[in-house]
């Protein structure tokens, strides 16, 4: 009994992390492209959130499950390779199913693979702990990041196009603001929330130690 | 001849690859602190993504000819790692003078997204191997334009300014690639012949 509530808590630790105070965008700053790129609507959004927690969680439960046999000098390039079959593998996916979509995301489906944040969990954690914890930590990384990318992509879509997720909710007089659909857009939207969310954590970064 | 310098110029402006598609963020953001690690970083971008943009052109018209395109990504990565840990090996052995200027950096390139997108632009836009050659060299040298200006306000702003704390940092980092990236937008139309 005692056993379950340690791996209980250990795996709530872990997702609440991944969520919150070391969220892979607002504190590491990692995968800010896609998050960028992506985020002029909420349906894109969803879309590449989904597709890179995909991708997180089955590379990690790959990396994982093969963590003892992976010779350490060639380990990157043995994440890359597992990496972009998943990656293709989505790819493949949203093609088959949902064109719109895939045509929306163009190249940056690709772009999953150099995504720092399915790298980072691959070395940082999926290397050295055990299959269920890996699963929780890619799950929680992946959770963290669609959670940015769909606030990010609220605000923009509403200010840009007056809609969410294409229904209208501004109202017909509303004044669209382009330039929210384009990457300055993003870039400011994105700067806010990351100040707010700071504010929030109380996460100060140091400007000595930035180097 | 004329699609080659539009390519290259307008890559470095209204169609930047760091501040109008939002590539290569990453290092932009965590190298962008001074303006001589910036430069660092920018020149060795410079040399591998026209290398491995010249490199992955032939391989792409090969993987078309097999009808194997849907292995593209797989390749282009492997390709992008195989010529990054060449050129460090190379850098190392017969100039290490420059190795030692940007060596480290050279690593981090291989996570790059520029290096990646720019393999897949070629294939979406259909370019030709020369118009692939000048893409690759303009976009990477319009990264470069944008990490050094980041980087030159990042320095002056650290020491002038007395900022929040929460948006000190990369905060701020993000609202200045805004309005740059504003400006670099405002190049659209632009016409030089």
């Amino acid at each position: 009994m005692k056993l379950i509530r340690v791996k209980y808590t250990k795996s709530f630790n872990i997702l609440k992390d991944g969520i919150s105070r070391s969220n892979p965008i607002v504190i590491a700053v990692l995968g800010i492209c896609s998050a960028l790129a992506v985020t002029n609507k909420v349906e894109n959004a969803i879309a590449m959130g989904l597709g890179v927690t995909f991708v997180i969680m089955a590379s990690s439960l790959t990396i994982s499950l093969i963590r003892n046999i992976i010779p350490p000098k060639v380990r990157m390039v043995t994440y890359m390779v597992v990496i972009s079959t998943y990656v293709i593998s989505v790819q493949a996916f949203l093609q088959a199913f949902f064109m719109p979509i895939a045509d929306a995301l163009g190249a940056y489906v690709g772009l999953i693979i150099t995504n720092c944040i399915v790298m980072g969990r691959q070395e940082a954690f999926a290397v050295k702990n055990p299959v269920k914890y890996s699963i929780v930590d890619g799950f929680a990384s992946g959770m963290g990041y669609t959670f940015v990318l769909i606030v990010v992509a609220i605000i923009r879509e509403l200010l840009a196009f007056g809609t969410i997720l294409n229904m209208p909710v501004m109202g017909a007089g509303w004044e669209k603001w382009v330039v929210m659909a384009m990457a300055p857009g993003g870039f400011f939207v994105l700067g806010l929330i990351i100040w707010g969310m700071r504010e929030l954590l109380k996460y100060y970064e140091n400007q000595e130690t930035t180097s | 001849m004329k699609s080659v310098i539009e390519i290259i110029i307008s890559s470095l402006t209204n169609q930047n690859i760091a501040l109008v598609y939002i590539l290569g963020m990453c290092p932009l953001i965590a190298i962008s602190t001074n303006v001589k690690n910036a430069k660092g970083m920018g020149i060795a971008v410079v040399f591998v993504v026209t290398l491995t943009g010249i490199i992955n052109w032939p391989i792409y018209a090969l993987l078309k000819s097999t009808g194997t395109t849907n292995l593209s990504l797989l390749v282009f990565i492997i390709t992008i790692a195989a010529t990054v840990q060449f050129l460090e090996m190379f850098l190392a052995k017969f100039l290490p003078k420059l190795y030692n200027a940007f060596g480290i950096y050279l690593p981090l390139i291989t996570v790059n997204c520029v290096v990646l997108a720019v393999s897949l632009f070629f294939v979406n836009r259909e370019y030709s191997f020369v118009e692939t050659a000048a893409f690759s060299f303009g976009s990477s040298l319009g990264w470069m334009l944008a990490i050094i200006l980041l980087a030159g306000i990042r320095q002056k702003l650290a020491k002038y300014a007395n900022l929040p704390k929460g948006l000190s940092g990369k905060a701020i980092a993000f609202i200045l690639l805004g309005i740059l990236s504003l400006a670099f937008i405002g190049f659209t139309g632009l016409s030089i012949f």
